[in-house]
């Protein structure tokens, strides 16, 4: 199981935990768009898409800039809930690795006690 | 973290655990059920190395695996990796051997970015417990491991979050 302090990824978690958050996460790593292309796209109004815009922006998901009249949304892909997820990853790579191990463990196991009842 | 629900997820108590214990350390934990020279064993001969170290969910096959496991000895493993026509080599050098329970090592693939590793073997009962301790030359270089396998945000990397999120001990404010 992953260990980690709760209350630090509690903004990160929480702005993952909305499915028109993810979609939008989705979205941007195909190109970076604006609130109102992101409001068209998820048939919503532009005040709902900058609530959950601004969510992904805390979390240090999304980063936004303003260029004239459009304010212009784009991965910023940093902090913790990446850092979980590589956590997560790399303990299911020896996780992986340690159930081989674990076969290799019994299998020498009983290879010693059979040599053991042969030297008596 | 509620201890009791822990257990729920890792129903069984040989469980992974993994923690960031710093800015620069990562801490592995597994408990085994063997005594510590056999554990210890699979870990530095080369022959029975090579039956776990790199299992067909890892993604790499073993082209060669040498390891001197003798303090100041080198080892050095080669794996043929499905995603590259190229073999990746892993090597270093042994630090510390004490046979039965403790190795520690260097990891130089990666030039002065690489964590130093060692693993302490500690028998309980017949179990031995394995705690793996990867120490990096600084927040920086821990930082940019993570960030080399950088996800992007694929179906398989939301399922993945979708599991911690699940996960008891993540609070999440439904917003």
């Amino acid at each position: 199981m992953v260990q980690y302090s709760g209350t630090v990824l509690d903004a990160s978690f929480a702005a993952l935990s909305d499915a028109t958050r993810r979609g939008v996460l989705e979205q941007l790593e195909r190109a970076d768009a604006s609130i109102t292309d992101l409001a068209e796209k998820f048939h919503m109004t532009l005040t709902g898409m900058k609530k959950h815009v601004g969510v992904l922006e805390q979390a240090g998901l999304v980063t936004t800039e303003k260029v004239g009249r459009v304010r212009t949304c784009k991965l910023g892909l940093r902090g913790l809930e990446e850092e979980a997820a590589w956590i997560e990853r790399y303990r299911q790579r020896w996780a992986a690795r340690f159930d081989e191990l674990d076969k290799l463990v019994e299998e020498l196991k009983q290879k010693e006690k059979a040599d053991g009842r042969k030297k008596r | 973290m509620d201890e009791r629900k822990g257990s729920e997820i890792n129903p069984t108590k040989y469980g992974t655990t993994v923690e960031r214990k710093s800015e620069r350390e990562l801490v592995v934990t597994r408990t085994f059920n063997g005594p510590a020279q056999i554990v210890f064993d699979a870990w530095t001969k080369p022959e029975l190395l090579k039956r776990w170290w790199a299992p067909k969910s890892v993604g790499l096959s073993f082209l060669s695996c040498e390891a001197d496991v003798r303090t100041g000895g080198t080892y050095r493993f080669v794996f043929s990796h499905a995603s590259s026509e190229q073999p990746m080599s892993f090597f270093g050098r042994y630090v510390e051997v004490t046979p039965g329970s403790r190795l520690v090592w260097t990891n130089d693939e990666g030039d002065e970015d690489g964590p130093v590793t060692t693993v302490t073997f500690e028998e309980r009962g017949g179990e031995t417990l394995v705690v793996i301790h990867e120490l990096y030359p600084s927040k920086k270089a821990l930082d940019d491991a993570m960030a080399s396998g950088s996800i992007s945000w694929s179906g398989e990397q939301f399922e993945q979050l979708d599991q911690l999120l699940a996960a008891p001990g993540v609070s999440v404010e439904r917003s």
